[in-house]
């Protein structure tokens, strides 16, 4: 494995800073954005690479726990924060969360103790990437389809409306939109498998082979965790459409688009 | 007084700027409300048929509706806003029991139904509307003017369809109207919307 030097990455930034000069030359309105983003990235990398190195000499289960209920609420605070017509109080930070709880957590506990099988299954080096590279994807795929579906139901609300008015139950009403808003919020994971390999190589697996892995072993990496994010989004969007789009109706099956407000 | 059972009462019914509103509707009855523009008609439609949250009380003869699936009463007490709405490609592919009355007895080509809905004119939609409407079966009517992207012709043609529904039927209808002679010409019972409140303005004794 080649080992990256501080110049090393050094250069990289120029590359990323000489961009920015290009972008704020062109007035392209980003370049600020930019350098802003790029900043982030070394610093909470570096943070989390502490973190991580801690973790790993520590190997509690407890503070694997506190880590990975961070990662969960900060993932939650940015679904929300995607939306454009988020839920009124906490239900607009719980929509997200429970579903990423309720499909990364599931999904990264079933690869942890049924696939990978290492002792203790918390160990903190498969169990916190694994839940990363989840709760990332997880996290685009339910933004996606949360704000299809409140956008859908804000802007047909005479559709919807009308076919509750000729006696349609409220999932009736909004299964258009609830089938659209799943389907917006799967194609990117679809899309990636199908360009795996062909159109690009990930950046898990090409991470691995750049650290020295052998490239079959980190094929087989990449297919497990392509298959483990599928699983995840599928739920974690399921489950947040299925939750958002009972929220829109009242008991009496009334549509509520005072429970929305304009984020 | 009528010694029918009432079809339709509603008892305190109140939305934020209307109401308490209370009425008590009789089978086949026909009450006709107009009123200034914002004085609450629409909203007291859409509070009746349970589309917008409400106090008060209704019942259906005699059942509450707390006691029907929402689903249930929107079907018995149905609506028919004032601009209609579609959601698949065709007019007929909204009718999936059928056509209550063939389309010409409200002066439409049958060819209407197989257009795109998106090049029906607003008067066809509307009659449209009202047809998908009479299909389901309601026992109240809830008709928010029905007719007013329509000329005198199909206009005539609505209001008779309308009565011959109350007759086989028996059912009650609330028609919301801003035309003073159609009122006259269809009304059992005329009321004021103002200020949110009712007020009776006609009785017809009609034989």
């Amino acid at each position: 494995m080649i080992t990256l030097s501080a110049a090393d990455l050094a250069i990289a930034a120029a590359l990323v800073l000489l961009l920015a000069l290009l972008s704020i030359r062109l007035r392209t309105g980003i370049g600020g954005q930019l350098l802003i983003a790029a900043t982030r990235t070394a610093l909470q990398l570096s943070l989390i690479g502490l973190v991580l190195k801690a973790l790993f000499a520590s190997s509690q289960p407890g503070w694997v726990a506190l880590l990975s209920l961070v990662m969960l609420l900060i993932a939650g605070r940015e679904v929300m924060m995607r939306q454009e017509r988020p839920f009124r109080g906490w239900w607009g930070y719980a929509v997200g969360t429970v579903s990423m709880f309720l499909s990364s957590f599931a999904v990264t506990l079933f690869a942890l103790i049924v696939i990978l099988g290492e002792q203790p299954w918390y160990a903190p080096q498969y169990a916190i990437p694994l839940l990363g590279m989840l709760l990332g994807n997880t996290m685009n795929g339910i933004a996606i389809a949360t704000d299809r579906l409140t956008q859908a139901a804000w802007e047909q609300r005479n559709t919807i409306e009308a076919r509750l008015m000729l006696g349609e139950r409220w999932d009736a009403a909004i299964s258009e939109y609830r089938s659209k808003a799943i389907r917006g919020g799967m194609i990117p994971i679809i899309n990636a498998m199908a360009a795996a390999g062909v159109v690009s190589l990930p950046g898990m697996m090409t991470g691995q082979i750049l650290a020295g892995a052998l490239p079959v072993e980190a094929v087989k990496y990449q297919i497990l965790i392509m298959f483990l994010i599928t699983t995840g989004t599928g739920l974690g969007t399921l489950a947040a459409v299925s939750i958002g789009a009972r929220r829109l109706f009242d008991s009496r099956q009334r549509l509520c688009l005072d429970r929305l407000r304009e984020s | 007084m009528s010694k029918t059972p009432p079809l339709l009462q509603i008892k305190d019914l109140a939305r934020p700027m209307l109401g308490p509103v209370s009425l008590v509707l009789a089978p086949g009855e026909c009450l006709c409300i107009t009123g200034p523009s914002g004085s609450g008609k629409s909203q007291l439609l859409r509070a009746i048929a349970d589309i917008d949250p409400h106090g008060g009380e209704l019942w259906l003869d005699g059942v509450s509706a707390q006691d029907i699936q929402p689903e249930q009463w929107r079907r018995q007490a149905g609506l028919l806003p004032p601009e209609s709405s579609w959601w698949l490609p065709r007019a007929r592919d909204h009718f999936t029991d059928g056509m209550p009355v063939e389309p010409v007895r409200l002066g439409l080509d049958d060819a209407a139904l197989d257009q795109p809905v998106s090049r029906l004119s607003s008067g066809e939609r509307q009659r449209l509307a009202l047809l998908r409407l009479l299909a389901i079966g309601p026992r109240v009517l809830l008709l928010d003017e029905p007719t007013a992207n329509l000329d005198a012709g199909n206009t005539s043609r609505v209001e008779a369809l309308i009565g011959e529904y109350r007759l086989a039927h028996g059912a009650a209808v609330i028609w919301v109207s801003h035309d003073r002679t159609q009122v006259e010409r269809v009304a059992d019972r005329h009321l004021m919307l103002n200020d949110g409140g009712l007020e009776e303005q006609a009785r017809v004794m009609r034989q």
